[in-house]
């Protein structure tokens, strides 16, 4: 150990032992890509199975066990470890610290999600099957009627959160107590703090998580009866666990990527962020109000309408911080300098797709509407606009943001952009029908339909495939800009880009900013 | 999939888009308007949702686009520096909010009638289980009267062997059937996990929650016959559990109803019979396609279930298939079903799978055996 | 935005933990556990694979993770030692800890929130009490619902045989309450003798803090020592109440709802005060045996007193609503 300044150790103990943020953030994001090809393999089948009525490539029971993997390996496998990748290689460098807070508990957190995954996915090859309850795993079909497999689903689920919580802590840490002289919080980075606000979510949710497998657990091994009348419990109260939980964890999901978009806009806009103070109070608005909303999701289920009310009136409020957030992008890109390289093109595709999916999200808050919406496919493309084109699309813009930092290489612009027209075109021909098969009727989680429910299945099977298929482009583009791109030097790659990650060498060395830079305390925030 | 069956599907997708909104048809776009009040007064809050957020959609994308279209760096458009305004943060805080309220208001005018199921002429206890719903009319007279409503689209339709039915995987041997013009109150429930009983176009969706009674309730102004699903993934076979509901006539009911008791006296009075081989063998083939094909298959071969065809259950002792029928076996999928079929279906039921897919044992078993086995 | 690199008056290097095999050691002790765990589990159950087997991978398991704990903490000691740790890393393990406890509350928030869930809601609905619940009879005629409840809903009406629906086993009923029924007998209550042990022992950490801080190490030791003592006293009791239950009251886990919330909070609880109890106890072996602790840098014995509070608080809410309540 020495004050001495290293490059990366060689070899497979490079990343097995690593302790360096940037190491960690490619280690997670290559998982992260790895885990979103995996739930899009899934999806596949799903879309396949559904591209027309009758049974043709799996059984009911592997279909359900399609759904539920997809749905647990995207939201857990790839969008949240995405965006953890982000935050460990960007938040140092955005805050002027030489690493995280706690490194060898850094390292630690992502070792344990291969592991966890694949104790995950060998569940497909158990007796009875893989978890066949939907990523929402309502009990009692997750406890009393579940295959023994469930056992090894409870256990990767108290593995992701032991490795969610750590991850939170030490982002919060970071935060916290890492940044340079002179970095006020009101000057942080917007992508920084909507990951401090997340990473606060986090800490507070997961183990919520953490406590509802283990009632489950109890109640299939050990005779406790938390879910089950016939003892006392209710199974409602499973829900009440879960969505304390599951609500919060869609803005665990969104927030990062609001901070994405709020980087790459104003730099693209060539104009500062509008309204950042306003930006913050927004993200921890939303935050706060994700704790009081989770009933939202059970609005069938026989609540007593008093509570039925509340759950609506505060669902409704969340579209007012939103609307703050997308009003001040849009005010940011209003007579700015205009131009539309790839990360732009993904983040106006996210503004535009999030917005409609926010749309559809208010429309389910209505609860008598949520009456008719609710578990159709009108759900799903609500929650495929906010999570694909919004999460994800999100991400997508971040890669091409900032690769040529990480690489020093730039991609190959036009067949980014070609990512970009096959990715929205795609996406729009997949999800857009299901508004209306949703609204016609078509419930979700089945693998067979009703005729009337045919033609708009088989074009958003299409729209799927498509959408899949421009990801070998993307994953393309990523492999031949590391391997052959063009060399950039320039410190700041994009001319309109702010902010400290712009003011280190590219590519960013291994160490940044052992030595605390100074901050123009005349200088906004960016 | 021929490249042609593809452009068609596009083409008629686009055409459906053109095509008027109601119609609950192939490709209908939008929620069904319902035949209920409450369903159109559902369909209204829907719509009136659905406008505002277009035309604040509108305005927002126009302002995006025309920056996009004008404020291009290419176009030598020079940025502006602004980023802060205080009033403007407040305006768009305050007007979304106040849209909020607009909307707030009408939805919990709908939401309380919703939950208003007070002064139901009818009361019918609706059971959900693993893949059927279970209606009992609930009497004050105790004379309750239930029965099963299966699927009853055949295997062969959903294994695309045979062309599909219009209403394919929307069909039930038994419908619920409730008068017009009537206030019928659902008590929902379920037997094993969760289901959801949905109806368009009454606009009634409520879970059926093991253990618990929801309340769900209807008017239905119009006969006719309703279809809707089961909307809560309750295992395997989830998609393969419609709701069929019959609305009749109020004379056309009660002449139903007087039929249904008949019936139930019938199968009083057979169970003390003797049946004949192939009076128990025809009533438990159709018993058999009913209630257990799903799981145990067509031929008998198995599924989630057992194969049948040369189980040693069914060739064996009597006692234990009995058991196994009536009881179930706990923690598996097959159920307890000599609470879910009378004495006569279980006796003939049985008596089938002990002569039909190969299994030739010749054993006739009568409604009487199934008594003194249920009594020890 | 202008940076440079030039060395900011007063500042201390943070440092970097050069590459490190903890995590992953760490991660295969986790992961072996928790594989193991489920297929004991299962093999419990489901009667699925090899027990024997399945014990030596969550014994391997556990083992492994254990030992990388210790190490690991070890090596973070060691460093400190050597004076590596700059002021700023040592407030990054403070907010560690304190986003770690604050974790753990919200894992109990969880039991909780069950625990008044059914209090409050389930258990009168299933009664068919109130706007939700009010068809329930039809399902559960004559189950009246009190707490503790003394009878489960299956058994109110008759057992399994008379009521399938809803079935998800057997539930046995408890035989008595577990909570505060007569005052005479107070002395011979448990939980009260509890409640005063696990509040004396917070106190009595506080008395060794002070010690340290005024540089009195003989107090320090003594006083946590009796604060470790006081909690193996608390974990001593809490078995003897939990033999109680299980042989006198005919509680169990099996006892529907209230034998679930009872044992899993007080069970999560007792836990959590014998992982207390394990850091005193090796802070306190630390301040023995190697002179560990300054009156300025103590932050081990910091954090698990930290730790220990919070474990008395928690025991707070669970004497209100678990025994008294
Ligand atoms: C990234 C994830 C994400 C995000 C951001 C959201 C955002 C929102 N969601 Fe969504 N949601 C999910 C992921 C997400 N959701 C998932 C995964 C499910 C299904 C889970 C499952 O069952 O499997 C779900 C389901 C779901 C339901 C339950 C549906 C059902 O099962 O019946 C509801 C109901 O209220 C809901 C509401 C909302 C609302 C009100 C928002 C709001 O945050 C949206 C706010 C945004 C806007 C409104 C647009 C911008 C605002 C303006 C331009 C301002 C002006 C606008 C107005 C005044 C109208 N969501
Ligand atoms: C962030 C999370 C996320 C993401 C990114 C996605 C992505 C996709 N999802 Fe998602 N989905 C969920 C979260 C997500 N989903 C959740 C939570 C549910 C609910 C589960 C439940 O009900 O329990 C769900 C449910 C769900 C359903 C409903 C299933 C049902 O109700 O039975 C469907 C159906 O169309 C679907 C489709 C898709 C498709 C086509 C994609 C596509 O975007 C995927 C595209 C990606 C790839 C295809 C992989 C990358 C491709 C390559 C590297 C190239 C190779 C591929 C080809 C050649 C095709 N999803
Ligand atoms: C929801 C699925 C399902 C339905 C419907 C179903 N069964 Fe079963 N059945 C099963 C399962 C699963 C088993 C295997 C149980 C086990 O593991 O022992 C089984 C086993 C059996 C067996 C014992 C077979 C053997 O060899 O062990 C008999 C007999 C039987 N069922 C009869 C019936 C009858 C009669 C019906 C209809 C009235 C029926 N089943 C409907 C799921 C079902
Ligand atoms: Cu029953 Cu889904
Ligand atoms: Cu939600």
């Amino acid at each position: 150990m020495g004050d001495h300044s290293h490059g990366p150790a060689k070899g497979l103990s490079r990343w097995l032992f690593t302790t360096n943020h940037k190491d960690i953030g490619t280690m997670y994001l290559w998982f992260s890509f790895a885990m979103f090809i995996l739930g899009g393999a899934f999806a596949m089948i799903i879309r396949a199975e559904l591209f027309q009525p009758g049974m043709q490539l799996v059984e009911p029971g592997f279909f359900n066990q399609m759904t539920t993997l997809h749905g647990l390996v995207m939201v857990f496998g790839a969008i949240m470890p995405s965006f953890v990748g982000l935050a460990n290689w960007m938040i140092p460098m955005m805050i002027g610290a030489p690493d995280m807070a706690l490194p060898r508990m850094n390292n630690w957190s992502f070792w344990i999600l291969p592991p966890g995954f694949l104790m995950l996915a060998s569940t497909l090859f158990m007796e009875g099957g893989a978890p066949a309850f939907g990523w929402t795993f309502y009990a009692p079909l997750s406890t009393t009627y579940a295959a023994p497999s469930v056992t090894f689903f409870i256990f990767a689920i108290h593995a992701l959160g032991i490795s969610s919580i750590m991850g939170s802590i030490n982002i919060i840490a970071t935060v916290m107590n890492m940044r340079a002289p002179g970095m006020t919080y009101m000057k942080m980075p917007l992508f920084v703090w909507t990951w401090l606000i997340t990473a606060f979510l986090l800490v507070a949710v997961m183990p919520v998580l953490a406590g509802a497998v283990t009632m489950m657990l109890m109640d299939i091994h050990f005779g406790t009866s938390f879910f089950s009348a016939a003892g006392g419990g209710d199974p409602v109260l499973f829900q009440h666990i879960f969505w304390f939980f599951g609500h919060p964890e869609v803005y665990i999901i969104i927030l990062p990527a609001f901070g994405v978009v709020s980087q790459i806009i104003p730099a693209f806009s060539r104009k500062p962020l509008f309204g950042y103070a306003s930006m913050v109070y927004a993200t921890a608005a939303i935050a706060f109000l994700s704790f009081i909303v989770w009933a939202h999701h059970m609005y069938t289920v026989g609540m007593p309408v008093a509570g039925e009310l509340f759950f609506m009136y505060a669902t409704m409020l969340i579209a007012v911080p939103t609307g703050v957030k997308v009003f001040n992008w849009v005010t940011t890109m209003w007579q700015g300098a205009l131009s539309f390289e790839t990360p732009m093109l993904f983040s106006i595709g996210f503004l535009v797709l999030f917005t409609i999916g926010g749309f559809t999200g208010l429309m389910l808050s209505i609860a008598p509407a949520d009456f008719q919406y609710h578990d159709t496919y009108f759900v799903v493309a609500h929650f495929h606009y906010v999570m694909v084109a919004g999460a994800v699309f999100s991400m997508t813009a971040a890669v091409y943001y900032w690769l040529p930092k990480w690489t020093g290489k730039m991609y190959n612009e036009s067949m980014g952009k070609i990512h970009f027209w096959i990715s929205f075109v795609g996406f729009n021909i997949a999800f857009f029908p299901q508004h209306f098969v949703g609204l016609a009727g078509m419930p979700r989680r089945i693998p067979d339909y009703a005729l009337q429910f045919a033609d708009f299945n088989m074009m958003s099977s299409i729209g799927a495939f498509i959408y899949g298929a421009s990801q070998i482009l993307f994953l393309y583009n990523v492999v031949a800009t590391i391997v052959g791109g063009k060399t950039v030097s320039d410190e700041k790659v994009w001319d309109g880009a702010e902010g400290l990650e712009w003011t280190v060498a590219t590519p960013a060395p291994y160490h940044t900013f052992e030595v605390p830079p100074k901050i123009d305390p005349a200088h906004a925030h960016s | 999939m021929s490249f042609k069956k593809i452009v068609q599907a596009v083409a008629s997708a686009t055409l459906a888009l053109a095509s008027n909104f109601t119609a609950a048809q192939e490709n209908q776009l939008n929620m069904a308007r319902g035949v209920t009040e409450l369903g159109s007064e559902i369909y209204d809050l829907h719509m009136l949702i659905l406008w505002i957020c277009v035309v604040i959609g509108l305005v927002v994308f126009g302002v995006m686009f025309y920056s996009i279209i004008f404020h291009r760096k290419s176009k030598g458009y020079k940025p502006a520096n602004f980023h802060e305004s205080t009033k403007v943060e407040i305006a768009w805080t305050v007007v979304p909010f106040l849209i909020l309220i607009g909307m707030a208001v009408p939805a919990t005018s709908t939401l309380l009638e919703v939950y208003n199921s007070d002064d139901a002429e009818i009361d019918i206890l609706v059971t959900g289980y693993q893949w059927k719903w279970k209606y009992e009319y609930l009497d004050e007279d105790g004379e309750n009267i239930s029965f099963f409503s299966n699927l009853s689209t055949p295997q062969s339709e959903i294994y695309n062997t045979q062309e599909k039915n219009p209403n394919y995987l929307l069909e039930v041997d038994e419908p619920v059937v409730i008068p017009v013009n009537t206030k019928v109150r659902f008590l929902l429930t379920a037997n094993d996990v969760i289901h959801s009983w949905w109806m368009p176009e009454l606009g009634v969706k409520k879970d059926a929650i093991p253990g618990f009674i929801n309340e769900a309730w209807t008017i239905v102004p119009q006969e006719g016959v309703y279809r809707g699903q089961c909307t809560e993934l309750c295992g395997a076979y989830h998609g393969f559990m419609p709701v069929v509901v019959h609305a009749v006539s109020q004379a056309e009911y009660d002449e139903w109803l007087s039929a249904k008791r008949a019936d139930a006296e019938a199968q009083v009075a057979m169970a003390s019979m003797d049946l004949s081989l192939d009076d128990l063998m025809s009533k438990g083939e159709s018993i058999y396609s009913g209630q257990c094909v799903a799981c145990h298959g067509a031929n008998g071969e198995g599924g989630v279930g057992k194969p049948i065809a040369g189980s040693a259950i069914v060739l064996g002792d009597l006692t234990k298939h009995l058991g196994v029928t009536t009881k179930g076996v706990p923690g598996t999928a097959m159920q307890a079903f000599g609470s879910q079929l009378s004495d006569v279906d279980i006796a003939a039921v049985v008596t089938y799978q002990r002569n039909a897919f190969g299994n030739n044992t010749g054993d006739i078993v009568q409604p009487s055996d199934v008594v003194s086995y249920k009594n020890g | 935005m202008s940076t440079s690199q030039t060395q900011p008056a007063g500042y201390e290097k943070y440092h970097v933990p050069e590459s490190s095999s903890l995590a992953i050691r760490a991660t295969i002790g986790l992961v072996g556990s928790v594989f193991g765990g489920g297929l004991v589990l299962n093999n419990m159950t489901f009667g699925s694979g090899d027990a024997g087997a399945a014990k030596w991978v969550l014994t391997i398991g556990l083992i492994i993770f254990v030992a990388t704990l210790a190490s690991w903490f070890r090596t973070t000691i060691r460093e400190n030692l050597q004076g590596i740790n700059s002021g700023q890393l040592k407030h990054s393990y403070v907010l560690g800890m304190f986003w770690f406890i604050f974790s753990e509350v919200m894992f109990f928030a969880a039991f909780f929130g069950a625990l008044f869930y059914v209090r409050t809601l389930a258990g009168p609905w299933l009664a068919g009490e109130g706007e939700a619940g009010r068809m329930n009879e039809l399902l559960w005629p004559g189950f009246e619902f009190t707490w503790p409840p003394m009878i489960t809903p299956q058994e109110a009406v008759g057992g399994t045989d008379v009521q399938p629906i809803a079935n998800n086993g057997t539930f046995t009923t408890q035989g008595q309450s577990m909570s505060f029924a007569e005052a005479s007998a107070w002395y011979a209550w448990l939980p009260l003798w509890n409640t005063l042990i696990l509040l004396s022992s917070s106190f009595t950490v506080h008395v060794a803090h002070t010690g340290l801080l005024a540089g009195n190490r003989s107090k320090f030791n003594l006083w946590l020592g009796i604060s470790v003592a006081l909690g193996m006293i608390f974990v001593a009791l809490q078995a003897l109440e939990y033999y109680e239950a299980y042989a006198h009251f005919g509680l169990t886990l099996n006892s529907g709802i209230y034998g679930s919330t009872f044992f899993m909070l007080t069970g999560f609880h007792g836990f959590h005060v014998f992982m207390g109890m394990t850091m005193l106890l090796i802070q306190l072996i630390r301040s023995l045996k190697a002179k560990h602790f300054t009156a300025s840098d103590h932050f081990g014995f910091e954090a698990s007193s930290w730790y220990w509070h919070f474990v008395d608080v928690v025991w707070v809410f669970l004497f209100l609503f678990v025994y008294i309540l």
